[in-house]
């Protein structure tokens, strides 16, 4: 059920990127101007996401609240239905702290060209990345499942020009290989939607997620509508086999784009996982644990063995993502309360490690007299750049998963609630951790450690001759003002999310309680508490 | 889940072994008086690292001296929470400080608090103690006088300071954690620190990765503390010491006991490079030597020891899993030994020394109740002793331009009175020499191997024993090339004797190695001390060799080694070039080809694996996307001539395609 709100706050929180982006692109004026602009509008759709969030009734067990419900299709059944219960909350509330932050990083992703119209492609530039917001906040509100499906393939839309046309050397590959793989699961899923509606009990809101819950379909059906919807999500979280569009993707977007994409974009399909898969096929979802679980576990070990052999420092980070989504997706099929919350937990806190490694790695990309990606062209600047090279490690740290730093806390729920269902996976994907100390150290190692690079000269620092030497060269800044505002937020949520995780655990426990309440109505077998039954021993 | 929930209200249930071991834990009391502060212990040296780096080159100036100051003030906190608690019955010692909600999700609940008794207070005293001796230590160390007397700093000397500060309060949080969960953050924590420090001068590509080393090398070690930790929850559905040592103690299953004690031992393995994870340490060396004194001599690389004693009823309830602490103890003490005798680095020498003395610790916890007060007695005699001779190494190396090589070194007796005393009585002290420190301390972890049936006491005790005699051997062969015989310095050296900063420090710890066994250890107050926490010695237990006997063949042992290196080291002259040596030589000095085996078979297959597989990637797994890619993208290339434009191409079909779907629904609705 959805508790209705007298605000319809969810729709606020799209319409106020979308204006913003209408002006950014449309209103004559600076490109200056027009980037402030997106950056304000950024902001006061992160404060009326926080004003929101304080309506959220945290021990309510109402699936959605702040809901709202128009028809829209009446006719096909489809309504415009939003609402969020806390796992989507906290996934919204995560995009919409990493937008600023994004836009803030994407000052000078696109250079003002001569001309009185010199500035609009970075208009559009901005604006395109607004939009995404409006539809990160869609996808994950909307609690009708075509209004999902709008959503979830209008997002590719805006990402599909922002990859395309302000990327790389390879931005139209790149671009087109998003899509290709994006349409071939989008397309699937469509099937599966519709065949899911035709199984309920249609009706003018025949398309909500609750109308849809706890159908009794036969259990063939119900596993080739799973495999559907999972396919769409496999493809869009991405798990092995089917990841190998996110290091294109991710190396010839923008870091902006890229951040968003693999920050937010892809939890969609983590999201979609628990929402949809779980949710509405129970049954289908523990028949097809043993194939999904091994698949979780090769993303994480596979993902994490190719980060290691990877020599573009933004292939390398993507491919750490394919590792890290493997441990999401096995906590999510634990079917345990601590898994499941570990997953939903993770999904936030990748989203913010995620973008601190993109966006730190690309200030060094900046600095760099050919803008390299390549690992190997580096080497040394820790010596040239000491602040950088600082938060790149902390940005690392999180990666690795270090106690203390808020990933490690989600990491270490995944296995911890995975280990009663799954021991033999949980204990492989624990040596995860090992690998993912290589990813990260042998990337610093060959980025910032060794000798200085004789042609940099570090900016500001006084060069004791009885300890360094230098010569003249090419002087690199350290962190900039703009940089040092784009760290911060991303480490402080390290920091306060590591020691204070209850932040936002008290928002997802109960909405992972009740979507596990849903799976042991359909499996009475199931205990989602995770240790050894207590109840049998004394 | 209701039944889970009664579960965790109604622990602690008490532990009914072995006299009172961790029944403590079920009877730790809230935390009064100055005991409610010790966060405090953590707090300041965690203010001084965050003031120094994110204050940046604003801190230079003052930097170092406040962290020391804070060092300082955490030692102080810590003898006021020593002394409050000496002020309480020996049963009331414990006290716990609860700190804030830390983790709840689903049947998973955790708060963060703090263990205040009498293990881990010792451990603070330690920590606190010889860290702030080593911070100011380094004020002198990272400054250097050149040719004309002017002083240069290292210009990262506020950096290595807020590095120190980081890891005296990580070093904390390891042993006052009341829970696994939050003492791996600690764990984690100090290896931070240690990499970070290995690789202070990481411009030298060989100290890069060496911080690496170590770093990869402590991760597989976690790997088995975090598995430990989460077949805990799955076993008791808790973490936190109270029911985890409370329930082992009680009602455990030895099955699962086992595999915790196992996987345990293998995160003290990497932490403290206990055999087969000892390579890193060598190399550690690296780092500048105050680090080498603090955390690769007293405290980090005994936290392994911490956490095998602190787990006392996990490894009481498996047998095999405390078997397996004993072998690798015994086997980590002589390959230490070994490879000690080889070293001519003095760093390395020192290291693998560590390493060996570890090893008696590491073999004395696993002997249980005989073995525990010993184990951390001699951690503690050894924090003193080997933190104060890696003082001296690193005082050494001051006055010979940074030379490591002993083969260089020789007759330094004259030139630096100071470092020579005090390393002598560090050395007398590691030697066992009577009543120097480690007598009281390693001649009692001797006869406790010797306790017990079958084959294990003359197995364990004789490792133990040959151990003995062989530190004799190496530690004489490294304090005698260095500091006696015939000079053999290279022209350019100019030895002289360090500024006060770093001798007090050096004499404060030689202090220690001197008396510090005399007070605590003949006087039984050390073992009474911790005996709520370890349980008493059992009645009635005594070595297969009776004790006097053990004690003079010990004595003589060691009079055989240093006799041994005083011939070969002292009255021979000492060739500034090695000699080629026999095969166990050339083995020692290789590591006995640690590395060569990690290599083999970890490294290049890994290498190998991870090559094959991005080319598998790159064209296997992304070549068959891409054929479909390249038929849909045929089609669609079709489909651009007509659209101009794929993306229009793809929004106008998707269009279509909803609408096609929404009147196939219509019309069958």
């Amino acid at each position: 059920m959805t508790a209705m709100s007298t605000v319809p706050w969810l729709t606020i929180l799209g319409l106020i990127p979308l204006v913003g982006a209408l002006l950014v692109a449309f209103v004559p004026g600076s490109a200056e101007t027009a980037k402030r602009m997106a950056l304000g509008f950024s902001i006061v759709t992160l404060v009326v996401g926080i004003i929101a969030a304080t309506q959220f009734d945290r021990s309510s067990s109402a699936q959605f609240q702040l809901g709202e419900q128009h028809s829209w299709i009446p006719q096909f059944g489809v309504s415009y239905a939003l609402g969020v219960d806390g796992i989507a909350l906290v996934l919204i509330l995560m995009a919409l702290v990493l937008t600023p932050i994004c836009l803030l990083a994407a000052w000078h992703d696109v250079p003002e060209e001569a001309g009185p119209r010199g500035g609009q492609r970075a208009k559009t530039y901005f604006a395109l990345l607004l939009v995404l917001e409006t539809f990160m906040v869609g996808v994950f509100a909307a609690t009708d499942v075509f209004l999902f499906y709008v959503f979830f393939e209008a997002m590719l839309i805006p990402v599909y020009f922002l990859i395309g046309r302000f990327g790389g050397a390879r931005r139209q590959y790149a671009a087109m290989k998003f899509l290709l793989f994006s349409l071939a699961g989008g397309l699937v899923m469509l099937v599966a939607v519709i065949a899911l509606y035709l199984q309920g009990p249609g009706g003018t809101d025949g398309f909500l997620i609750e109308r849809l819950t706890g159908l009794s379909i036969d259990p063939t059906t119900e596993r080739l509508l799973f495999v559907g919807f999972f396919l769409a999500f496999a493809v869009k979280a991405p798990m092995v086999p089917f990841h190998t569009w996110l290091p294109d993707a991710a190396t010839e977007s923008t870091p902006a784009t890229a951040t968003l994409l693999v920050g937010v974009l892809d939890k969609v399909g983590t999201f979609g996982m628990i929402r949809f898969c779980l949710q509405l096929f129970p049954e289908a979802s523990q028949w097809a644990t043993p194939v999904v679980v091994v698949l979780a576990v090769i993303s994480v070990i596979y993902g994490a063995l190719l980060a290691i052999g990877q020599t573009d420092m933004m292939r390398l980070i993507s491919y750490t993502s394919v590792s890290h989504f493997g441990f999401i997706v096995l906590g999510i099929f634990a079917f345990t309360s601590v898994g499941q919350g570990g997953s939903t937990l993770y999904m936030v806190n990748h989203g913010f490690s995620t973008a601190a490694l993109f966006l730190f790695a690309a200030m060094l990309v900046r600095r760099h007299n050919s803008n390299s990606k390549r690992i190997g062209d580096y080497g040394g600047w820790q010596r040239v750049t000491p602040a950088l090279a600082g938060i790149f490690l902390i940005a690392g740290l999180s990666g690795l998963a270090l106690p203390g730093l808020s990933s490690f806390v989600s990491e270490f729920l995944v296995l911890v609630g995975s280990f009663s269902t799954q021991p033999v996976a949980t204990v492989i994907a624990t040596s995860g951790i090992i690998l993912a100390a290589l990813y990260i150290l042998l990337m610093f190692k060959r980025v910032m450690t060794g000798p200085k690079p004789e042609e940099l000269v570090a900016d500001g620092v006084t060069v004791d001759d009885h300890w360094r030497k230098s010569s003249g060269g090419t002087t690199v800044r350290d962190l900039t003002t703009r940089d040092k505002l784009v760290a911060a937020p991303l480490i402080a949520a390290f920091v306060v999310l590591g020691f204070l995780p209850n932040i936002a655990l008290t928002f997802i426990n109960p909405a992972v309680d009740k979507t596990l309440s849903h799976v042991q109505q359909a499996i009475p077998s199931l205990n989602p508490a995770g240790t050894v039954a207590e109840g049998s021993s004394k | 889940m209701g039944t889970l929930v009664h579960t965790l209200a109604s622990v602690p249930s008490v532990g009914t072994y072995a006299a009172g071991l961790a029944t403590h834990e079920g009877e730790a009391h809230a935390a009064t008086g100055i005991t409610a502060y010790a966060w405090l212990l953590i707090a300041l040296p965690l203010l001084g690292a965050a003031v120094l780096l994110l204050g940046g080159r604003r801190t230079n100036k003052f930097g170092p001296l406040l962290a020391t100051l804070l060092s300082w003030g955490a030692f102080v906190v810590g003898l006021l929470v020593f002394i409050a608690m000496l002020g309480r019955g020996a049963e009331d010692r414990a006290q716990e400080v609860n700190l804030f909600d830390w983790i709840t999700a689903g049947s998973f609940k955790l708060s963060a608090g703090l263990l205040v008794d009498q293990l881990s207070v010792t451990f603070v005293l330690l920590i606190t103690f010889v860290g702030s001796l080593i911070h100011v230590y380094s004020l002198g160390y990272m400054d250097h006088k050149d040719e004309n007397g002017h002083v240069h700093s290292d210009p990262d000397k506020r950096r290595f300071f807020a590095y120190l500060n980081l890891f005296v309060a990580a070093m904390l949080l390891l042993v006052l954690a009341n829970s696994y969960l939050l003492l791996y953050v600690g764990w984690e924590g100090v290896g931070l620190a240690s990499y970070l420090l290995i690789g202070f001068w990481n411009w030298n590509p060989a100290y890069a990765t060496a911080a690496n080393k170590a770093f990869v090398a402590n991760r597989v070690g976690d790997f088995g503390l975090s598995i430990a930790i989460i077949i805990m929850f799955f076993h008791f559905g808790a973490v936190d010491f109270t029911t985890v040592l409370g329930e082992a103690g009680s009602n455990a299953n030895e099955g699962f006991m086992t595999a915790i004690g196992l996987m345990l031992l293998l995160g003290a393995c990497g932490k403290s490079a206990q055999f087969p994870l000892q390579s890193w340490l060598g190399d550690a060396m690296a780092g500048p030597t105050p680090v080498s004194a603090l955390i690769h001599a007293a405290t980090m690389v005994t936290a392994g020891v911490y956490l095998v004693v602190r787990s006392a009823p996990i490894f009481e309830a498996a047998p095999t899993a405390q078997l397996v602490v004993v072998i690798v103890g015994a086997i980590t003490l002589l390959f230490g030994a070994v490879v000690g005798c080889a070293k001519d680095d003095i760093k390395k020498a020192l290291a693998a020394s560590t390493m060996s003395q570890i090893g008696y610790m590491m073999l004395a916890a696993g002997l249980g109740p005989v073995g525990y007060a010993f184990a951390i007695f001699h951690l503690l005699m050894h924090g003193f002793f080997k933190a104060g001779m890696f003082l001296g190494a690193g005082s050494v190396m001051h006055g010979m331009n940074d030379q490591v090589d002993m083969r260089r070194f020789g007759g330094l007796s004259g030139a630096m009175k100071i470092t020579w005393a005090t390393f002598a009585i560090g050395w007398l002290a590691i030697l066992g020499v009577p009543p120097f420190s480690g007598f009281w301390s390693k001649d009692k972890i001797i006869e406790a191997a010797f306790i017990g049936e079958g084959w294990r006491p003359w197995v364990f005790g004789g490792a133990a024993l040959i151990g003995a005699g062989i530190t004799a051997f190496y530690m004489s062969r490294l304090f005698f090339m260095t500091f006696q015989g015939k000079k053999r310095w290279t022209d350019d050296v100019h030895p002289h004797e360090s500024g006060k900063l770093m001798t007090v420090p050096m004499i404060i710890l030689a202090i220690g190695s001197a008396f510090l066994g005399l007070i605590l250890g003949p006087t039984g107050w050390f073992t009474t001390w911790l005996e709520p926490v370890t349980g008493a010695e059992p009645e009635g237990a005594h070595p297969v060799i009776p004790v006097p006997v053990l004690l003079v063949l010990t004595l003589l042992l060691v009079a055989g080694g240093a006799a041994l290196a005083w011939m070969r080291y002292w009255r021979d002259d000492v060739p500034v070039t090695a000699p080629a040596g026999n095969l166990m030589t050339q083995a020692a000095r290789r590591d006995l080809y640690q590395d060569q085996v990690n290599e083999a078979l970890l490294m290049r297959p890994g290498i190998h694996l991870t090559r094959s597989l991005v080319f598998a990637d790159s064209k296997g797994v992304d070549g068959a996307a891409g054929g479909l890619a390249a038929l849909v993208g045929g089609a669609s290339s079709r489909l651009r001539k007509l659209q101009n434009g794929f993306a229009r191409s793809y929004a106008l079909t998707m269009l279509a395609g909803v609408v096609a779907i929404l009147g196939a629904l219509w019309v069958m609705s």
